[in-house]
């Protein structure tokens, strides 16, 4: 009877404990793989639907990984919110991230970085048949919706707009979902971003971005501190945009929304030290 | 960085008190609300008439078995989004008016259930003996039967009151800029001090819960009805 | 109290037809609240068929809210043994005759009792991926789990504890005086008294685990809400969370009816109920 006990004891702990490790046995990988961050919940940059991943940061970090030497079916996502990317880094949890990462000089403290591969800059969504909104400072007594933690609608607030008022809800999606039905009137962060979620599903068509962008972000791709694959990702990045797979990437995703983007700092030239 | 100038350095940069003060008025208005809404529903389910006692039942399993964060969820994102209700004129009100509604729905099922558990303490002599001297059903329960419930029902009120205060942080569902949505934004901003801000908050929610509970106990000592 | 019916007499003509025009007037508020609602929705053109029928295509359910049941049940599992395992080592802890062992116990269940899940969850979410011990992919889940163990295991420690605190003292007394030690009086004889008595109380924690792993959303886990939610957003949000609700009251009803059976059912064999 007490022996049986043990060993029913015994199984379960077993059974808990190859759980626990069967989950997490995943982070080694083996040579053959390369794992790249990226965000998941961002349609039309990093978009995981439930059976495959889309948008314009996987299109582009696949088409990297590919000069690598690794085939799609090699590469392992990683979920890898805005708060986690410098550890998931410097902890070895993934080879690179590609996922809406600017280059800024704190976190080239902690990190290495390639590119930048785009140039972003904040902007506003508003509806197709919105007339009074050309920039961000026509956003006084308007109603801006961004997502919680982030702070480019906060800053809405403090440069151009005081009395704009902001809801701060989970995700974009969310916001969209608000400004299609006439909730608020704009919805703010890069364009890109913005321009991603316009061209995703039944949101085609429904709205424009203002085209004022009024900050510059460096999207580049990071690398762990000291490594080697640096250079080799830069020249990825040149020949991307020269053999046209970077325009290519950039209207498949944003196809839709109306979207230029900004040919002045676009397409960049990778211009990241690579130390 | 020691603990304490970590600390102080969290307190310069953030409001902290200002992000518990949204929780302790949230908790305020909820627990005024879900108490009122809470007594009346315990009232129908204790009451004569079955059909009052069936909405009272239909209520309280219906609620009880919701995932607030669903209810929460579908106050911004169905009610006001998808429905055009709004529940204040001013736009940051809204999203607390609708915050401290689904709050109070939501504890409104537990709060009546605290009540009816206070019920079951009163003896049936009570009752008999308030029929006897020929009180109806509503004087029965407001005169005799619920001042001795509440004062048995203390502890489950206070339990209540506790799980009420801690699930305000559910309004960040509700786009309610409370405590846990700037825990949120100080680990995205402030990761190298990430133990000093769990504390931070984890330390204020205790501050605020445990002498709840004091009270609470004191309270039901107090108040109890000696039998 | 014990029955409902100790509130009023018997009735008699009079008040059986105040009654009859109570629940007339009952039956028309709740006739009336259903038509409020149906009108409010119709005006807002929600009850029109393909707002509805995406709910009822295989898509939706293989795709997004069978997942979804299958994240919140998985997380919710798991979480259930953890925290009853959690809740006999601390509930255990909590009744030790060794002073520190005692305090430490009771210092660690009481703070966990008091801190907010979700503020768990956020932390855990963060915190762990600041270490290499899980896969990133991985992180929700295991945050999700880990917060709602540390609370609800904290709550069965105290079910535990009140559970052996309000068995008869003859039942420990005995124990003792077979020349038992204090340790083999609870395991062998206490805490197998207690587990039954506490019963019901456990179940209902359960339904809080279950409800609780909707938080989970918030920290991008993907479950039941988050599910809903992804397919409200290409079709028709109020309906897809409608769902979800009802699929949570359905296993939610379904553990409460056992809870309430066995209750019944154990009532007959032990005299005590475990209470926080």
């Amino acid at each position: 009877m007490r022996h049986r006990k043990r060993v029913v004891l015994r199984a379960l702990a077993l059974a808990i404990i190859g759980c626990l490790s069967l989950a997490s046995c995943g982070v080694g990988g083996s040579d053959h793989r390369i794992r790249i961050g990226i965000k998941f919940d961002q349609p039309g940059l990093g978009y995981q639907d439930g059976t495959g991943y889309s948008g314009f940061d996987v299109d582009v970090a696949t088409y990297l990984a590919g000069k690598l030497g690794y085939s799609p079916d090699q590469i392992e996502w990683v979920q890898s919110p805005s708060a986690n990317r410098e550890n998931m880094l410097s902890n070895h949890q993934v080879d690179m991230i590609v996922a809406t990462y600017s280059i800024t000089d704190k976190r080239k403290k902690s990190v290495d970085f390639a590119g930048p591969y785009f140039v972003a800059g904040q902007d506003l969504l508003v509806q197709k048949s919105n007339a009074d909104i050309h920039g961000p400072d026509d956003l006084n007594g308007k109603n801006l919706c961004s997502v919680q933690g982030s702070t480019s609608a906060a800053k809405i607030k403090e440069k151009y707009a005081e009395n704009a008022n902001l809801v701060e809800l989970n995700s974009y999606a969310e916001c969209i979902g608000a400004l299609e039905a006439g909730r608020i009137d704009a919805l703010t962060t890069d364009d890109i971003i913005l321009a991603g979620l316009a061209s995703t599903g039944t949101n085609k068509g429904k709205f424009k971005l203002t085209g004022q962008t009024f900050t510059e972000e460096k999207y580049g791709v990071g690398l762990p501190k000291g490594t080697t694959r640096c250079p080799e990702i830069s020249k990825a990045i040149t020949s991307m945009v020269d053999d046209g797979s970077w325009e290519k990437f950039v209207s498949k995703n944003t196809e839709g929304s109306g979207y230029e983007f900004d040919a002045k700092a676009n397409p960049p030239k990778p211009t990241e030290g690579c130390a | 960085m020691s603990y304490f100038d970590q600390f102080s350095r969290l307190f310069a940069d953030y409001d902290v008190v200002g992000a518990f003060w949204v929780n302790i008025q949230l908790t305020f208005w909820a627990a005024v609300f879900a108490f009122l809404i809470g007594a009346v529903v315990a009232l129908m389910r204790i009451s004569p008439v079955p059909s009052l006692r069936l909405l009272g039942g239909a209520y309280v399993h219906i609620v009880r078995n919701t995932p607030l964060t669903i209810l929460m969820v579908m106050a911004v994102l169905a009610l006001w989004t998808q429905m055009h209700i709004t529940l204040s004129t001013d736009f940051k009100q809204n999203f607390f008016n609708f915050a401290v509604a689904m709050l109070s729905i939501y504890h409104a099922a537990f709060v009546c259930e605290a009540i009816r558990s206070g019920v079951n303490t009163v003896p049936l002599g009570q009752a008999e003996a308030a029929r006897s001297i020929g009180l109806g059903f509503l004087p029965t329960a407001r005169l005799i039967i619920f001042p001795q419930a509440i004062r048995g029902a203390i502890t489950p009120l206070g339990n209540a009151l506790i799980a009420l205060t801690k699930n305000t942080t559910v309004a960040a569902a509700a786009s309610v800029a409370e405590a846990s949505v700037m825990m949120k934004k100080m680990i995205e901003f402030d990761s190298d001090v990430i133990f000093a801000i769990f504390m931070t908050f984890a330390l204020g929610f205790v501050i605020i819960v445990i002498p709840v509970g004091l009270i609470t106990t004191w309270a039901s000592r107090k108040w109890a009805v000696k039998r | 109290m014990s029955t409902q019916n100790a509130l009023f007499d018997a009735q008699g003509p009079r008040a059986k037809r105040l009654t009859r025009v109570f629940n007339i007037i009952g039956a028309l508020v709740i006739a009336g609240i259903i038509l409020l609602v149906l009108v409010r929705l119709e005006r807002q053109d929600q009850l029109t068929w393909d707002r509805w029928a995406f709910l009822f295509t295989g898509d939706a359910w293989a795709h997004l809210f069978l997942p979804g049941l299958w994240g919140t049940l998985k997380a919710a599992f798991l979480a259930v043994v953890t925290s009853v395992v959690f809740g006999l080592v601390f509930g255990m802890g909590r009744l030790s005759p060794i002073g520190p062992i005692r305090w430490v116990c009771t210092v660690v269940v009481e703070f966990l009792r008091a801190v907010p899940v979700l503020i768990m969850m956020i932390f855990f979410w963060l915190w762990l991926g600041h270490t290499s011990l899980i896969n990133p992919n991985h992180l929700p889940f295991f945050a999700v789990v880990l917060g709602l163990t540390l609370y609800n295991g904290s709550v069965i420690a105290e079910l535990v504890r009140s559970g052996v605190h309000q068995l008869p003292k003859g039942q420990s007394e005995a124990g003792l005086s077979l020349g038992l030690s204090s340790g083999q009086v609870l395991r062998m004889i206490q805490l197998p008294q207690a587990l039954v008595a506490m019963m019901p109380a456990l179940l209902s924690q359960f339904v809080v685990i279950l409800k609780d792993t909707a938080l989970g959303y918030i920290i991008t886990y993907g479950e039941l809400l988050d599910a809903a939610k992804r397919l409200g957003a290409a079709h028709s949000m109020l309906q897809a969370l409608i769902v979800a609700a009802m699929l949570f009251i359905v296993i939610n009803a379904l553990l409460t009816t056992l809870a309430q059976w066995l209750s019944r059912y154990l009532s007959h064999r032990v005299g005590v109920r475990a209470k926080v």
